[in-house]
């Protein structure tokens, strides 16, 4: 395994969702050995090739730790996989910043079967970056997104996640818990324009679900998203309004579809994540080198028009400055 | 000259078949144990049949399978539950045994005034350590309730619940996290009940019936102190919280098994005086001496004893009760300022957590936070580093290891320990399938309407367990009609929330060779960790986890009862490097057989695996041959030294 795999089976194998090669596939976006890495750049743009720009869904899940949203994905999986589509969830946890190991896992496999090929299920530790999502989550949402109708992302909800999944998700749904102070929390942070879907877990709780869902409205309403941006009590536990979250979601692509920017979107949000790459591996060092925030997001844009993927865009820039 | 009786005297036993247990009770008795203690195999525990996949190698392995009426029949055959006094090890599906005990006795003529014996019927240390659970919390605690008022109006001798603290002890706790969970748990059984709405004088009475189980540790005068402090919180609970006037209703009652966590499997023989020692902190102080009392055997560490060690150790407790003078003297202990200050010490921290614990919404809210599991696996990381650094010393582990060659252990042990045939498994199975043959298949079945009937509605469970009992059905047909009813459950890992062990400072050579590692194969190693099978004992993984995250692994866990299925879906899918098994029921032969064989079939094969459990040197030998690149026994207990051997198992395959 000294040598990067062959493409021309290994892009095969992940376009007929074949486990074995999807996990081979992600295993070589994660790979940091040089040759890896550009061979993994020439599989996303290959997979990117032979996917439709319109495919499938991809949802990012994200919210505080602790608030349910491995045992919600879990349910989710399932939901999804019994109206027939197949799923991959990839589920991003911190790495610990003094050993660089992470403890992943504790999660969603759990219920499903093993034997079921529609069903695929990746722990992804999120590296150097404390909080934000894996570097290599992009690169996993395009295998994974080749492979499998929808795309579940969950991220810790720690530092920069929720905003990171933003940029590889169509979908964005924040989880929050009743009577935890999360809502207040949120509506600080300025983030409460960012998620497409807001959930308010443990729904048996009765009524303190209902005080959060209502803060949530409240907090909406003061921001001007209320009218578009759904608000649901769901129970993981108790099986309570699943259906109705799948119907939103659904709902919620539908409505990007319809309007012509599911793939605009994507468009937009491949350049936001090149852009969030670019920062972590360089800094404002290259931002500076290249002639400023805007003038860089104009070329990360153009490279990724003329069908760069994010990683060798943010490479050919920094090359360009005389780095990398 | 006037001595007290001793205790009840047994050994935890049962393998193989009900036949096979029933000699092995008969000889046990015949040498002069005085009561039962039944060891239930884990298909038997978790509620499973002999022919569910789960149940596959772990039939009779660690205790005898109970299938069905049939079964307990020959396991008591000969024997008179009328005059017995027997030990049920059994938990999740307590009100199932004792369905079919009850059943059984009347079958011998025995009406269930006469029983005496113990349930455990402890669900709640089943989520924090033992792993033998199969509903959710809330209807568990409802099924301990029912077995609970059944029996202290019907069976009014025998003790429906023996709140167990031993396996606490065994996952790490402390002396005061041990007594403050225990208080937690039987303040959580007490509180059911009286929700049900009985009155004060049946709540008096099962508190009177309710008794303990605990374990004694090697630090024996710690653990008289131990005791004393329990016996006066357990006074002060049942007058305080749940006003049992009647003094003789608040004794603290309990049996024990010494620990066998502290049995070595290098130098097994030193295992006996360990054991007699840690039997002094149960029999020491007259006042709060156990009720009965169960010693493991020598040899614990290698594999199953076989009959003669079991001899031996209940020689051990004769020769303490008969031989020496201590049944002639009142409590030793009264009036010793020093035992005095220190079960106050205790009695004080103890009570302080109890608080904690209630404070923040009880024992089942904090099970299910996984706020007490993580304080266990805290306290059971912080012992292994005692004995790691060399600071709490463990005779011929890591002090003394210079040895003779023990005669003990010719032929390199294979002699040594118990070995199951493995054609009781198939026998059991067949005498399964040839029981729900010649039932009344109608009987079976109204039978186990009436049990998901009376589990939908707020009836007690018993009358229709009994009854099933009666018509046959068995113990996995009874279990999965509870499972339709209540779902099943997964209990936190414990894992998850755990700070980094203060092992080591942050470049140790391990890290270092964790990071080269990475650099070489381009990505942080990841370290799958699967507990096949149904055995729970989940210490060993969740250490190996953690300290393999603090080394600077990925490492994927994902709890106990993983079919060998899963664990290779999850190798695969996860891209791990390496899959580490922990197995300790002694099934490691068919589990990992089965799971290598699910590695190939997935595309897997070259994800080397590792082994770790109670595993004799012949069937480590077999392991290795089939294909396992390394298999660890409780003898490498530096974890640093077994991560090492992760590396270069890593390494190799990536060459």
């Amino acid at each position: 395994m000294n040598a990067p795999p062959e493409l021309e089976p290994l892009v095969r194998g992940v376009c007929a969702g074949s486990e074995r090669d999807v996990a081979r596939a992600l295993s070589l976006v994660e790979d940091s050995r040089a040759a890896f890495a550009a061979r993994a750049v020439e599989l996303q743009r290959r997979l990117l090739a032979q996917t439709p720009a319109d495919r499938g869904h991809r949802i990012g899940i994200t919210g505080p730790p602790g608030v349910g949203k491995s045992s919600l994905c879990r349910a989710l999986v399932g939901r999804l996989r019994r109206s027939g589509q197949s799923v991959a969830l990839l589920a991003v946890d911190p790495s610990s910043p003094r050993s660089g190991g992470a403890l992943l896992g504790d999660r969603a496999r759990l219920t499903l079967d093993p034997g079921d090929p529609g069903v695929f299920v990746r722990s992804m530790a999120s590296g150097g970056q404390l909080g934000g999502l894996a570097r290599a989550a992009g690169a996993a949402v395009i295998v994974l997104a080749a492979a499998f109708d929808a795309v579940l992302i969950e991220t810790t909800g720690v530092g920069q996640s929720e905003t990171d999944v933003e940029h590889v998700a169509d979908t964005v749904v924040l989880v929050v818990q009743p009577a935890s102070g999360d809502v207040l929390q949120f509506i600080k942070a300025g983030i409460m324009e960012v998620p497409d879907l807001f959930l308010v877990n443990k729904a048996d709780l009765g009524q303190v679900a209902e005080v959060a869902e209502r803060e949530l409205r409240t907090a909406l309403l003061a921001g001007g998203e209320a009218a578009v941006t759904p608000v649901l009590r769901v129970s993981a536990e108790t099986d309570v309004g699943l259906d109705e979250l799948v119907l939103a979601l659904q709902r919620h692509r539908a409505r990007l579809e319809e309007s012509g920017s599911l793939i605009a979107e994507r468009r937009r949000k491949a350049v936001r994540w090149a852009e969030r790459l670019l920062t972590l591996r360089y800094g404002e060092f290259l931002l500076e080198r290249s002639g400023g925030a805007d003038e860089a997001r104009r070329r990360l844009e153009l490279l990724l028009q003329q069908g760069a993927v994010p990683a060798e865009a943010v490479d050919q820039l920094a090359r360009a400055a005389g780095l990398g | 000259m006037q001595r007290d009786r001793p205790w009840i005297l047994r050994t935890y036993s049962g393998h193989s078949t009900p036949s096979a247990s029933n000699a092995l009770y008969r000889a046990n008795l015949a040498r002069g144990q005085t009561g039962l203690s039944v060891a239930f195999d884990l298909p038997t525990q978790t509620g499973y049949d002999a022919d569910h996949p789960l149940a596959r190698g772990e039939v009779g392995r660690t205790g005898v399978p109970v299938g069905h009426l049939g079964d307990m029949e020959v396991l008591f055959d000969g024997l008179d539950l009328a005059t017995m006094n027997t030990s049920m090890t059994i938990n999740a599906t307590a009100p199932w045994l004792m369905a079919l005990y009850v059943a059984c006795a009347e079958r011998q003529g025995a009406p269930p005034t006469t029983l005496r014996g113990t349930t455990q019927n402890d669900i709640i240390k089943e989520y924090l350590s033992r792993g033998t659970y199969m509903l959710p919390p809330g209807p568990s605690l409802r099924l301990t309730a029912d077995l609970v008022l059944y029996a202290v109006e019907h069976v009014p001798d025998f003790n429906p619940i023996n709140v167990c603290s031993y396996h606490l002890q065994e996952a790490g706790a402390t002396p005061e996290q041990e007594l403050a969970y225990a208080l937690c748990t039987a303040i959580t059984v007490l509180d059911t009940v009286r929700e049900r709405g009985i009155g004060p004088a049946r709540l008096s009475s099962v508190f009177g019936r309710l008794s303990f189980f605990v374990n004694a540790g090697i630090r024996f005068v710690e653990e008289v102190c131990k005791l004393r402090a329990f016996a006066e919180l357990w006074d002060r609970l049942g007058l305080e919280r749940y006003g049992v006037a009647d003094p003789k209703l608040r004794r603290f009652r309990y049996g024990v098994q010494v620990n066998s966590l502290g049995l070595t499997e290098a130098q097994p023989e030193n295992n006996i005086s360990r054991i007699v020692l840690q039997m002094l902190g149960v029999t020491l102080s007259r006042n709060v001496r156990a009720r009965a009392i169960q010693l493991p055997a020598w040899n614990e560490a290698l594999g199953l004893p076989r009959p003669f060690d079991q001899q031996l150790s209940l020689r051990a407790q004769q020769i303490l009760a008969h031989e020496t003078d201590l049944l002639e003297y009142p409590d030793l202990l009264d009036g010793s300022p020093v035992v005095a200050e220190r079960t106050r010490q205790i009695r004080e921290a103890a009570w302080a957590e109890v608080e904690r614990v209630l404070a923040s919404g009880g024992m089942v809210a904090a099970v299910e936070s996984g706020d007490v599991k993580e304080r266990l696996v805290a306290s059971n990381a912080a012992r292994l580093a005692r004995i790691e650094s060399g600071e709490q010393i463990v005779v011929g582990v890591n002090h003394f290891t210079e040895s003779e060659p023990s005669p003990l252990l010719a032929d390199g042990g294979a002699g040594a320990i118990l070995r199951i045939d493995p054609r009781a498994e198939e026998e059991q199975r067949e005498s399964l399938v040839a029981w729900r043959r010649q039932r009344d298949a109608d009987a079976a079945a109204r039978a186990l309407d009436a049990v998901r009937e009376a589990a939908r509605s707020a009836a007690n469970l018993m009358p229709a367990s009994i009854a099933a009992a009666r018509a046959g059905v068995t113990t996995g047909e009874w279990a999965a009609a509870l499972r339709d009813v209540f779902g099943e459950y997964r209990a936190p890992t414990g894992v998850g929330a755990q700070a980094p062990t203060p092992v080591g400072d942050e470049v140790s050579p391990l890290r270092r060779e964790v990071a080269t590692l990475a650099r070489e194969i381009g990505r942080r190693p990841k370290l799958l960790v699967g507990k096949p099978g149904l055995d729970g004992h989940s210490n060993g993984a969740e250490q190996i986890a953690l300290r393999a995250r603090d080394a600077g692994f990925e490492v994927v866990y994902e709890g106990i009862r993983s079919t060998p299925e899963e664990i290779a879906a999850a190798a695969v899918q996860e891209g791990a490097h390496v899959v580490g098994l922990s197995i300790l029921s002694g099934a490691h032969l068919e589990l990992v057989a089965e799971t290598l064989g699910a590695l190939r079939q997935r595309g897997g094969e070259s994800i080397p695996v590792v082994v770790g459990g109670i595993i004799p040197d012949a069937d480590a030998a077999v392991l290795l041959s089939s294909g396992v690149a390394r298999v660890y026994t409780p003898k490498h207990y530096q974890v640093d030294s077994i991560l090492s051997g992760l590396v270069e198992v890593v390494r190799q395959a990536h060459a």
